[in-house]
């Protein structure tokens, strides 16, 4: 059979949607985000617009079937554009009980459950601790969904037999089953995701066999059984002209400094250690041994920076990755770089804090610290992505300001676009725009004198790389004589490089974009100001309530430390300004103490992100009062 | 004849002047750290190290104060994490001569992390640690190579805590090179100095370091005349462990603890005495310990000189190799093909 060319003989009526949305779940063994990934890929091949929520538990394999150890991942498919994973889903996969009981509050009522029987039995239902004698599945408590209960052990088990597979290879099959069937349910072909299996196992053609087998199966399980009396089909998405990958904001994030490193012509230097959810950008680089990246996973997080500190001394596009508790390790030394007057790009993945908090969750909550979390008055550019695929550009830009500046930067991401994906058009390197160093090679002071610290017009300071014959010199983190350099503790000498280096980061100001609105006009009721991955939420809401005639706007902010110049005349436009964060109202803070105006916060802080209906009708309330 | 002016690029030898910085010196009156400085800035124009390549890296403390003395590159940078950054130096640049400058408590107290972690990874750099067993910058504090029941502002009913013994410290860290030796003895001091610039891996070396203000004459029974040939013992490589007022002292083996033996007794010859073998770790382990560890109940004196040295891959060469090798192999990714990925759909 050839599987390229599947056609279903069964007479199920296809229905054309819009929109879907499918949540994988099961436990952390399940092979869930796997599957989910793979659905995505074949989506996104196929043309359709997507936004992908992988939702884990940070334990690596929680007990099996607990509660605990579910692992979610959620895809929203469209034929239009889409911005967020979606706030509840169409479809939901339960591999076990306790998948479905975590799951099933935002499914929505009429939605579908496709469950694994066997991740049912007396043992799962007991560990997803539901009562004694009650099964979900047979008890009527799911009336308002339509449940496919089906045995996914055994078909897999009867797929693969012959084969002399193990149970336990057999068991690992099954997701392979369920993806099969989902495909067919949604009317997509096999085979990117054949293409996929035969290139991760090309060294177990066994297991590639066998993976593919489940794959057909589950596809033919539901051709053949006349079960499913619906299937969907979504046609690809309006999307601008162009060439699209997929990628997580992590991805981008590694990509986004490689660029930046290529375009400067700097060699690239990683320093970091790893740390939930940072970790993939350290993992992606050190791929990159044969572009010349020097990855350096570091002792601890001080070194991490600190090895980038002396990186960036030594003339590197230096890097630091992290999440909260390595960031709050970091400042000491990110002082010392704001001292120092080096580039340096910081990335601070959020996570939920403070503490270990809820480390694969998401939170907006490290702003504040970005800001201010140092000693001494250290101001540095601060800059947030706003989705997976803007990870590229918003840390290009990063890296831009810290050699174009001569400062360390911090770039905020969090855990929700860093592991979330989305369809990207990714550009050629030739319309990436460029970023110049100024390293000096000759003295630039009169008389033969190096002075280390004489700034530009753009109050920037040399940089000067140690190997330059004739311009030896100390730097270090006491406080500097104005232009030499020199250890100075003179009174008002502190107070001027005080100033300087305030004034150098204002000045950034001069050479960043104006901000403007991304839906809506430049007035209006109501405009919701946000930062970071509120974006797709947000926009998706105002959207909806702009067609549904409201007068209101969606601006959304990537520099938050030097604020775009015209920020503060483009705020008082707007009767009303929304501030929502998932946070207890931080760059509320910022606004409220620089504009003087009486903003509005809306704080979410549970580690999940902002749904589009509830984000409507908070706008809508602010509306009506 | 004619005579014609050339304007030669190659400076004439450098001099130890021209390692000094336009900087005042400011540590106190009989510093110990004055004696480093002058015994660094004579070595170096040995080295033949150019100047413009080499770079001074320290920490915090009255020893770290010495990046601002020397006419190189430097960066006096925060507590402890002086070892860090210079990781990240030699990574960038494994060409330049990377000095890292340290004390007591910069690397055994809050760097301690990163000082072990740097003896393991093995960049080609020197690491210096001026070892005066007291905090000095803030002004008498105890450190962590401080004896136990040292009395000081913050232990004044005496430490209760062990001292480390940086020697063995390193040595457990995985150390390619450890050496100790004396402010107040120059040329010993040069000479280790000149060893650790040739030491290809992190050199490590412990500098016994006075501070006349909050721990005055620590270290004298080291360097005094009357006391220092029966309290240290130099160790050269190929040599047998000989000291004592008249080199009447020998050391030697039973089994493996060493005995101090009389070579003035007709039984003993010097061919029985324990040879200094650098390249021998176990050896290296044992000397180490003649610091607090008494052998069947006698004293031992305290070894300065060379303990240590291994040839193995430095985190650097690894590095330069790696990419390389991978690069010969893989080749270099065009950023095009690194931006569009292996998977990509077109949408007209």
């Amino acid at each position: 059979m050839n599987t390229l060319e599947k056609k279903a003989t069964n007479t199920a009526k296809i229905i054309q949607t819009e929109s879907l949305v499918v949540r994988f779940s099961g436990d952390s063994g399940d092979g869930m985000q796997l599957t989910g990934m793979q659905f995505t890929d074949t989506a996104a091949m196929l043309g359709n617009d997507l936004s992908t929520f992988p939702d884990y538990p940070s334990e690596v394999r929680a007990p099996i079937g607990t509660i605990a150890g579910v692992s979610g991942f959620q895809v929203h498919i469209g034929s239009r554009e889409i911005f967020t994973p979606g706030d509840q889903y169409d479809v939901l996969v339960a591999m076990n009980a306790a998948a479905l009981k975590v799951d099933l509050p935002r499914l929505k009522k009429g939605g579908i459950i496709i469950a694994n029987l066997a991740g049912f039995d007396g043992k799962n239902l007991r560990l997803a601790a539901y009562p004694e004698n009650v099964n979900p599945l047979d008890d009527g408590s799911l009336d308002n969904f339509i449940v496919y209960s089906i045995d996914v052990t055994r078909h897999t088990k009867d797929a693969l037999s012959g084969t002399g597979l193990g149970m336990k290879d057999i068991e690992r099959s099954k997701n392979m089953f369920v993806l099969g069937l989902l495909f067919f349910i949604f009317d997509k072909p096999l085979n990117h995701t054949i293409k996929f299996i035969e290139e991760k196992f090309a060294k177990k053609p066994e297991i590639a066999t066998a993976n593919i087998r489940a794959l057909n199966a589950g596809w033919n399980f539901g051709d053949n059984t006349e079960i499913f009396t619906t299937r969907f089909s979504i046609s690809a998405a309006k999307l601008p002209t162009g060439e699209y990958r997929n990628i997580t904001g992590n991805h981008a994030t590694a990509i986004g400094l490689i660029a930046a490193a290529e375009k400067s012509g700097l060699p690239l230097f990683i320093g970091s250690y790893p740390i939930t959810p940072a970790t993939d950008i350290l993992q992606e680089l050190s791929k990159y041994k044969s572009n010349g990246i020097k990855s350096f996973q570091a002792e601890d997080e001080i070194a991490s920076i600190c090895s980038a500190i002396g990186a960036a001394y030594t003339g590197d596009l230096a890097v630091t990755t992290t999440s909260g508790p390595g960031m709050s390790l970091k400042t000491e030394a990110l002082g010392l770089a704001t001292m120092l007057e080096l580039p340096l790009v910081v990335v601070n993945v959020q996570r939920g804090g403070p503490s270990t908090g809820l480390p694969t969750k998401t939170e907006q909550s490290d702003l504040l610290q970005a800001m201010f979390g140092r000693h001494g008055e250290a101001p540095l550019p601060v800059l947030a992505a706003s989705s997976p695929s803007d990870c590229f550009n918003t840390v290009y830009e990063a890296c831009r300001i810290a050699v174009e500046h001569m400062t360390p930067v911090i770039f905020l991401s969090d855990g929700y676009i860093a592991n979330g994906s989305e369809p990207w058009r990714f550009p050629q390197q030739d319309e990436l725009s460029s970023i110049h160093a100024h390293f000096i090679n000759t003295v630039n002071g009169d008389n033969g004198n190096l002075l280390p610290y004489k700034r530009d017009e753009k109050l920037v300071r040399p940089w000067i790389k140690p190997g330059t014959k004739g311009l030896e010199h100390r730097i270090g983190g006491l406080e500097k004589q104005n232009e030499t350099g020199n250890v100075s503790y003179d009174a008002g000498n502190h107070e001027t490089m005080v100033k300087l280096r305030a004034e150098k980061i204002q000045k950034i100001a001069e050479y960043i974009p104006l901000v403007k609105p991304d839906s809506g006009n430049a007035t209006g009721n109501l405009a919701v100001l946000a930062w970071g991955s509120t974006y797709g939420s947000i926009k998706t809401a105002v959207r909806e309530l702009i067609n549904e005639g409201y007068d209101i706007a969606h601006i959304h902010l990537h520099h938050i430390n030097p604020f775009p110049m015209n920020l503060g005349e483009l705020l008082h436009g707007y009767d009303k300004i929304l501030i929502p964060e998932m946070n207890s109202g931080q760059l509320l803070q910022l606004i409220r103490a620089k504009y003087l105006l009486p903003a509005i916060g809306f704080s979410k802080v549970q580690g999940q992100p902002f749904t589009t209906a509830e984000m409507k009708e908070k706008i809508i309330e602010e509306l009506k009062k | 004849m004619t005579t014609s002016i050339i304007e030669i690029e190659e400076p004439s030898k450098l001099s130890s002047k021209d390692f000094a910085s336009n900087q005042e010196v400011k540590w106190c009156p009989g510093c110990g750290d004055y004696s480093i400085l002058k015994q660094v800035q004579s070595v170096f124009p040995d080295l033949g190290v150019p100047k413009e390549n080499i770079v001074f890296i320290s920490g915090i403390g009255c020893s770290s104060r010495f990046t601002y003395y020397m006419d190189t590159y430097g960066m006096h940078s925060i507590h402890g994490r002086a070892a860090a950054i210079a990781s990240g130096v030699k990574a960038a640049n494994p060409d330049l001569s990377v000095w890292v400058i340290s004390g007591d408590g910069d690397s055994f107290s809050i760097g301690g992390n990163h000082f072990i972690h740097s003896m393991r990874k093995n960049f080609n750099l020197n690491y210096l640690v001026f070892n005066n067993q007291i905090y000095s910058l803030t002004k008498g504090q105890y450190s962590p190579t401080s004896e136990k029941g040292k009395v000081t502002k913050t232990s004044p009913y005496g430490s209760i805590e062990e001292p480390f013994n940086p020697s063995e410290l390193a040595l457990g860290a995985k150390a390619s090179f450890v050496a100790r030796t004396l402010d107040r003895d120059p040329k010993h001091m040069q000479a280790v100095l000149k060893r650790a610039n040739e030491h290809k891996g992190t050199s490590f070396v412990e500098v016994y370091q006075n501070c006349p203000v909050f721990n005055d004459a620590t270290f004298f029974a080291f360097s005094d005349k009357e006391t220092k040939k029966e309290e240290a013992i130099l160790l050269e490589q190929g040599k047998p462990l000989i000291f004592g007022n008249d080199n009447e002292k020998g050391i030697k083996f039973e089994g493996l603890t060493p005995v101090i033996v009389n070579l003035n007794e007709s039984s003993i010859s010097t061919n029985d005495l324990w040879i200094h073998d650098e390249k021998d770790k176990t050896k290296a382990n044992i000397l180490a310990r003649f610091f607090d560890t008494t052998f069947n109940g006698e004293h031992f004196p305290r070894p300065f000189g060379v303990f240590y040295t291994e040839d193995r891959l430095t985190y650097d060469e690894g590095m330069t190799e790696q990419i390389k090798e991978v690069t010969a192999r893989k080749g270099k990714m065009p950023l095009n093909k690194i931006l569009s990925g292996d998977k990509t759909w077109h949408i007209a």
